[in-house]
């Protein structure tokens, strides 16, 4: 929306600091919650229940909540949690979907294309329709509050074999022709001369998988019961419950160290990290 | 590909090769490839979804030692039901809120950061930033932001001589106030397929209008950005549509359905009567109609997709 | 170690097209032979069902007589080099070119990423290697380039490097899918001399596919022309030139394209070509190369219109129309006969011998051209090969 040539230069510089008076505004109001995250968790008990807001904490706490947190609290342990789960499940999901995306995408075997429907169709799916059955399942084999309970349902990714398949197919044939005249076999076509190809697409859906798996509450909350297992939402959750009194300082600190990895990771890579968020809606 | 009776077509003479061609690869190992992949789909999808639609049939509980045929009786129950219905309603109602808020907010940062001359990744980050946070963390911040009286939402209405607003007590507020949280978090995702979108609208389209006589950028929003855009608006619309129907996460922390229900939502009521009561035979009832709802959500988008794949 | 290649009634068809309508070609042990032909015709079809990339719909092919199409491509000795190279782009030159040989000279477990190391008595395996790649890259002259990555070579030294990795496998055959199409003309000219100098010291069997006439006729030891799935026909390039046994071979080799005019619209031009030729020729297509159009000199001669030259410095080529016939004959002389040449109203006399005319019937196919006196025949024979 740029403007036309006119003989004012003053209309564009308006229309700029128009628009980023406009911006600055929002952006403050969006990252208004995260400033009072911080700020909270620096904050002393009283000051919290005053009427009157102080944008600086008048005493600072220091570390003292954060300190509190990491050790009245399993902040640590749901951190592991989630980062096991996680990458557990990111494990399982990339060794399955990538050989079935090869598959679909480059050799040609009997109902390819069915199968192909089916993956189509299961992309609709959403994971809370699977939850009931694979909870009564789990329940009877004895296996619910355990990592594997909390990882089975996502171990399953339709997305990725979708995503990979695309991935796959435009990888240059001549260069398949030329590993399989070299000797190869077709298993390290896939994970030698391909799959290092389609680095990009692989992170963008690890980042992906990550951050979804990482922020689930709905399946950990089904499954796990016991404290060592708690996921960092599920684990905040508890402590936000067991917090009478409103210990919002705590609280405070607890919710900050729980979202920083991400947003840190974002911020890091933030390119990878909006390319792979969005990726399921550009699929 | 194992036995090849070919008869020559120039020159006439058939050729019998029992021999496999070696250039063939074997179908056997594509299914090799495939296999871990559609055992999974088995069991962890289709399976269940199979079992959830002929559980929705049953009056099965947790503990039960039979299943018992029940019919088509849950779901007779779960119309007559007052606190199912009222479960959809809220969720309706809230989409209703979410989505527009989302969509539109997600527009106007779209449009007018494409505008800037500077700063426009600074922008793109700050709003996106609240995507990345995780949910259940951030909704504690906004339970805080908006309490009723150390909130600091509410000293600010104090401050300007208005009235306290109450949002996670009041059953009137309540959605709208997880409204908000969710159109937060969602803005940024919006803005960033829309500014997709955008760059997608070559330059010289607004070239054309400006000379066509449409110099106002108001003008030029109207009837060459907007118009361009149809394609990605109905996909936003329906992508936002989706994940807001599948509030979970906020209700279940801040106010667990409550006060009285009047935040309880499709899939909050799903998971108590299927995980706290376990009344599982109407809980699978309750996931067929979600699972139908999202379903028809997602065809909508699929074809709203194909048709922006080919505009 | 150089083999021989029999491609027995080779057929390839996708559902209703037949793309290769049963191809059959015998090459010679160390031949430097090429598979000439315009786009579509079916020669990288027929390059690939060689090297296995690809089942044939039936035929057989046979390396130095044993049969290979049970065997995958890996199994058939066969080297390939691709016309957009198809290196590894995450590998450096030197891992490109050792991967055949880690395929096949280390084991399973020492080829694994990290723990193959560990792998015992391979280290004389991998010394070797390092070696054989040393030895090829100097042999195309990539030595100081081992350690790049493709992305960072030129079109040049990316082909040099497809080469070396066949080259490194020592195989019985070579095919080679348009190497040089992707390259600048300058460059394609110095590597067609290296190619073919390669192709002298290694001994080796070369399959050269190539869509361009020049390479065809500059580099090979025997050309067959391929059309619309089929061989027309398979000669040493002089002979292909001199005596093509289709119109089609004759319009496609040969730059300038020949010249081709209807014997009767011919005979219309020049009366006296009738008598030299024999009227029974009425129904033929009759063709010559534009270097057959002599200047002046003895009958017959043609009336011509000088409509366009081009100078292509020590040639002329010259555009010309004759009386009675829509088409555009050229012309070729030096440039000297050229400035001889005095055009009387844009008029020139053009000489043409009936020794240098090659008959063509309605279907394509050469025939004989006169049942002329026998010390003509004679003659012909040697052109009418």
């Amino acid at each position: 929306m740029r403007a036309p040539t006119r003989p004012t230069r003053l209309r564009p510089f308006l229309r700029q600091l128009a628009a980023h008076t406009v911006l600055l505004f929002l952006a403050f109001l969006f990252l208004f919650p995260f400033y009072v995250m911080l700020v909270t968790s620096f904050r002393a008990p009283q000051e919290l229940f005053t009427p009157v807001f102080h944008w600086l904490p008048q005493q600072f706490t220091g570390l003292d909540y954060y300190v509190e947190a990491l050790t009245t609290s399993p902040v640590l342990t749901f951190m592991k949690n989630g980062a096991i789960i996680s990458l557990g499940i990111l494990a399982v999901q990339l060794l399955t979907a990538i050989p079935c995306a090869y598959a679909l995408a480059k050799m040609e075997f009997r109902g390819r294309d069915l199968i192909f429907a089916v993956v189509i169709f299961a992309l609709t799916i959403p994971i809370q329709a699977p939850a009931l059955p694979l909870f009564l399942g789990l329940n009877a084999f004895g296996l619910l509050d355990t990592y594997f309970a909390a990882m089975l349902p996502s171990f399953l990714s339709v997305f990725a074999i979708f995503l990979l398949r695309q991935t796959f197919k435009s990888y240059p044939d001549e260069i398949i022709h030329a590993a399989r005249l070299d000797g190869l076999s077709e298993w390290s076509i896939l994970w030698r001369i391909v799959v290092p190809g389609a680095i990009p697409a692989i992170s963008a859906f690890a980042i992906f998988s990550l951050t979804t798996h990482w922020n689930d509450l709905y399946w950990p909350l089904v499954v796990i019961r016991s404290n060592e297992l708690m996921t960092p939402p599920l684990g905040l959750s508890y402590f936000a419950d067991s917090e009478t009194g409103e210990n919002y300082g705590a609280l405070m600190a607890v919710a900050t160290i729980l979202t920083l990895p991400l947003m840190v990771a974002f911020l890091i890579a933030q390119r990878q990290f909006i390319r792979g968020i969005t990726m399921t809606a550009v699929k | 590909m194992s036995a090849d009776v070919v008869i020559g077509a120039a020159s006439g003479t058939p050729h019998l090769r029992p021999r496999k061609l070696g250039a063939t690869l074997s179908a056997r190992l594509a299914y090799a490839f495939a296999a871990p992949s559609l055992i999974l789909l088995a069991v962890v999808m289709l399976l269940p979804i199979a079992a959830v639609i002929a559980m929705s049939f049953t009056d099965y509980r947790l503990g039960d030692l039979g299943v018992t045929f029940a019919g088509v009786e849950n779901y007779t129950k779960l119309a007559g039901d007052r606190t199912f219905w009222r479960a959809l309603t809220n969720t309706l109602v809230y989409v209703a809120m979410v989505v527009p808020g989302a969509v539109l907010l997600g527009l106007l940062l779209a449009v007018i950061i494409d505008g800037l001359d500077h700063g426009k990744a600074f922008y793109r980050l700050v709003f996106f930033l609240p995507v990345t946070a995780t949910v259940v963390a951030m909704a504690l911040v906004w339970k805080y932001l908006l309490h009723p009286n150390i909130g600091p939402f509410n000293l600010l209405l104090r401050a300007l001589g208005l009235p306290t607003i109450d949002f996670f007590s009041n059953p009137d507020l309540v959605l709208a106030g997880l409204a908000i949280i969710n159109i937060w978090s969602l803005a940024g995702f919006n803005m960033v397929l829309f500014s997709a979108g955008l760059t997608s609208v070559p330059q010289e389209l607004h070239d054309a209008a400006s000379v066509d006589g449409l110099d106002h950028p108001l003008d030029r929003f109207f009837h060459v950005t907007l118009p361009l855009l149809g394609p990605t608006t109905m996909f936003v619309i329906v992508t936002s549509t989706i994940t807001a129907f599948k509030v979970f996460d906020t209700v279940a922390v801040l106010t667990r359905g409550g006060p009285r229900g009047s935040s309880d939502v499709l899939l909050y009521t799903t998971y108590l009567e299927g995980f706290s009561y376990f009344r599982m035979g109407s809980a699978a009832a309750m996931t067929v109609v979600f699972l139908a709802v999202i379903l028809i959500f997602s065809l909508i988008q699929a074809r709203v997709l194909d048709r922006k794949v080919h505009y | 170690m150089a083999a021989s290649v029999e491609i027995d009634d080779i057929r390839k068809s996708y559902g209703p097209t037949r793309s290769l309508k049963g191809v059959s070609l015998d090459i010679r042990a160390g031949e430097f032979m090429t598979l000439v032909g315009p786009s579509g015709c079916g020669k990288s079809t027929l390059l690939r069902i060689i090297a296995g990339l690809m089942p044939q719909s039936g035929g057989e092919i046979r390396i130095s007589g044993a049969p290979i199409d049970h065997l995958p491509p890996k199994a058939r000795d066969v080297a390939m080099v691709f016309q957009s190279y198809a290196l590894y782009p995450h590998m450096t030159v030197a891992e490109n070119i050792a991967t055949p040989l880690n395929a096949r000279r280390l084991s399973r477990f020492a080829r694994l990423p990290l723990i193959g190391r560990l792998a015992p008595f391979q280290n004389v395996a991998r010394a070797r290697i390092r070696e054989d790649v040393e030895t090829v890259a100097r042999l195309v002259e990539i030595e100081s380039l081992l350690q790049r990555k493709p992305a960072a070579l030129s079109g040049g030294q990316r082909q040099r490097v497809a080469l070396a990795r066949a080259i490194v496998r020592q195989p019985k055959v070579f095919l080679m899918d348009e190497p040089l199409s992707n390259l600048d003309a300058r460059l394609r000219v110095t590597m067609r001399t290296e190619i073919t100098a390669l192709h002298k010291r290694l001994g080796a069997t070369f399959l050269y596919v190539t869509h361009d006439q020049v390479e065809a006729m500059t580099m090979s030891d025997r050309v067959a022309v391929m059309m619309e799935g089929e061989i027309v026909q398979c000669a040493s390039p002089q002979e292909l030139y001199d005596a093509p046994a289709d119109i089609r071979v004759a319009r496609f080799i040969g730059s300038p394209e020949i010249n081709v005019v209807p014997a009767d619209e011919l005979f219309r031009a020049c009366t006296e070509m009738a008598r030299h030729i024999g009227p029974q020729a009425a129904d033929l297509d009759i063709a010559f190369r534009p270097e057959a159009l002599r200047p002046a000199g003895e009958a017959p001669l043609f009336d011509c219109r000088l409509e366009q030259t081009e100078r292509l410095g020590y040639d002329v080529l010259l555009f010309l129309r004759i009386a009675g016939w829509n088409g555009r004959l050229t012309a070729r002389m030096t440039a000297e006969e050229f400035g001889r040449l005095v055009p009387c109203e844009g008029r020139i006399a053009m000489h043409l011998s009936p020794n240098a005319l090659l008959a063509f019937d309605r279907s394509g196919r050469r025939t004989a051209l006169h049942a002329a006196p026998a010390e003509r025949s004679v003659r012909e024979m040697a052109h009418v090969g």
